[in-house]
């Protein structure tokens, strides 16, 4: 199991828990959309599997050379170009300065980016941007990928275009993926697994499979989306009052 | 049918309820539907080919780069309305003539003291000071700002006194450094040396303290150890900041220096451009002394002109930053 949360918990200072008694299992080679409101502490969870940050108590387990990470925004560095950036992730993982190139290059082409390697991250688009980010965080050649709600701020489009790219990578590398994100409909697009954290503190309160036909049978996956958003929402009503 | 691309839930399930909104209680049969997200590509090849035409219709295409000659002319007009403006006062005879030259005086003092070799001298002399005590400034000021920048109680203890220093005019550090080093070029070094390095450690304190806290995060979830942190991330991401404070060096450098020359003269010392501004004060030649001020002005914007303003916009061009800017 790549991945182990027991009883964790995080609060900052004196404050009210972040999170509070977060209990989830993730396999190896596994897919799992973490849902849940904004302040819901994902992002938090997501820092402490990535080693960022430090629970304040419990116990995880994560794959003991750590995860790959993709950043909500492309984070890439302005002053490289994109394969520069790619190079950099290579070369700090240690890689060859012979290797390093060639490693880059084929990075680039499996995000179907082979054209774009001399450009600069600002000469890119937004989805552009974000596929390099994403063959940065796999050159990183971690078992385990977190993703910090990397499709929030690309148009519908690109987006759309995007989730089916990462399936596809998901499936060539055979990654274990963890993706967060507020959209219950991207939750339900990508995630075998769903699991829905509740707000203040954040918990794992119920969770969902998606299916193979979820990903072709819209009538189903609509289903399946409703469900999980009714939850959701009686979720965010609780802190009406 | 528009309805079919809006919402394909309600093709396969005609049933549902349209209304997400009006979500029952959620243990409920699952009775409403909300449009979802499925497969929208049929294959790599359809995907890396909608992949393709998105990025051709989202990049800009490149732009060709043009002689800008409004860059190069309203400069020159400007200079040339100055010295219209100079010429037309001393014309008017207000002031006597020795104590007031036109510019056309002053450019005959030039070509007289040029006849000399004075002026290449002094030049060549300030300017290879300059540099060389500029050089100097960086190769001590980056990685002592490097460290202030990234060790927090270091930063705390020294940053105030590094403040202080570059607030105190370097002027003040002659009749010190007169007194340490004599009348040599140690002095006009110890000078140019107090004037710089503050200010380019500021500059690179303040370049890492604008760095997006994101770039640090990245470095660490890339496995960047502590050393290659501060080198290839924090480092180059401060440089627009760093090149400012190389700047502001700069200028600090050749101001210290000219006050040096000024007030040090004789000794070991060069004849430097200070030395040939004293030299027309104590001879009352007011020709001379407006000659070796042009002579000073004329350097420093050279300097900018030739190796810091091409330096600064292929940093900011490369980076995206110049764009919608009166550069």
């Amino acid at each position: 199991m790549p991945v182990v949360l027991e009883n964790l918990g995080k609060r900052f200072g004196d404050g009210a828990p972040v999170l509070d008694d977060v209990n989830a299992t993730i396999g190896r080679g596994e897919f799992v959309a973490l849902l849940g409101a904004s302040g819901c502490g994902k992002s938090t969870l997501l820092n402490i599997m990535a080693g960022l940050e430090a629970p304040t108590s419990g116990a995880l387990e994560v794959p003991s050379d750590g995860a790959a990470f993709m950043f909500q925004d492309a984070a890439l560095f302005p002053w490289l170009t994109a394969r520069g950036n790619i190079e950099l992730a290579l070369q700090l993982r240690g890689v060859g300065k012979a290797e390093r190139r060639n490693k880059a290059n084929e990075l680039l082409d499996l995000v179907h980016l082979g054209g774009a390697g001399d450009k600069r991250p600002h000469e890119l688009s937004g989805g552009m941007r974000q596929r390099v980010s994403l063959a940065r965080s796999l050159a990183q050649d971690r078992q385990l990928l977190l993703m910090d709600e990397p499709f929030a701020a690309l148009d519908a489009i690109t987006r759309d275009l995007l989730h089916d790219e990462l399936e596809r990578i998901w499936k060539e590398t055979g990654r274990t993926i963890v993706f967060v994100t507020h959209n219950v409909r991207e939750a339900v697009r990508l995630g075998q697994r769903v699991l829905l954290l509740s707000s203040r503190p954040g918990r794992v309160v119920q969770e969902w499979h998606v299916s193979e036909e979820h990903r072709t049978d819209a009538g189903l996956a609509g289903q399946l989306t409703g469900i999980i958003t009714a939850r959701l929402r009686e979720e965010i009503r609780r802190h009406a009052k | 049918m528009p309805n079919k691309f809006l919402s394909p839930s309600v093709d396969t399930a005609p049933d549902a309820a349209p209304a997400p909104d009006a979500a029952p209680a959620p243990d409920a049969a699952p009775a409403s539907v909300t449009a979802a997200l499925t497969r929208s590509s049929t294959g790599t090849a359809d995907l890396r080919e909608l992949e393709a035409g998105l990025d051709s219709l989202q990049s800009d295409t490149a732009r060709a780069h043009r002689i800008d000659w409004s860059r190069i002319l309203l400069p020159v007009a400007a200079l040339a309305v100055l010295l219209l403006a100079w010429q037309l006062y001393v014309s008017l005879g207000i002031k006597r003539r020795d104590l007031v030259p036109g510019p056309l005086d002053v450019l005959g003092q030039l070509g007289t003291l040029w006849g000399e070799g004075k002026t290449q001298e002094a030049i060549w002399t300030s300017l290879q000071r300059g540099v060389v005590g500029f050089l100097i400034s960086v190769a001590i000021a980056t990685p002592i700002g490097l460290l202030l920048a990234q060790v927090a109680p270091l930063r705390r203890a020294f940053g105030p006194l590094i403040s202080g220093l570059q607030v105190l005019p370097s002027v003040a550090w002659v009749p010190a450094a007169i007194i340490w080093f004599g009348l040599t070029d140690a002095t006009v070094f110890f000078v140019v040396f107090m004037g710089a390095i503050p200010s380019i450690i500021n500059g690179l304190i303040s370049g890492v303290d604008q760095i997006p806290p994101q770039y640090r995060s990245v470095g660490k979830v890339l496995g960047a150890s502590r050393l290659q942190l501060a080198l290839q991330i924090i480092l180059p991401a401060a440089l627009p900041g760093y090149l400012g404070g190389l700047k502001q060096g700069w200028a600090f450098s050749w101001r210290s220096l000219m006050a040096a020359e000024i007030i040090a003269v004789g000794g070991s010392i060069g004849f430097g451009l200070g030395s040939l501004l004293d030299q027309g004060r104590i001879l009352s030649d007011m020709s001379t002394v407006m000659a070796a001020i042009l002579l000073i002005l004329g350097v420093g914007i050279l300097i900018e002109l030739l190796v810091f303003a091409p330096i600064e916009k292929r940093l900011l061009r490369r980076r995206g930053l110049l764009a919608g800017s009166t550069r």
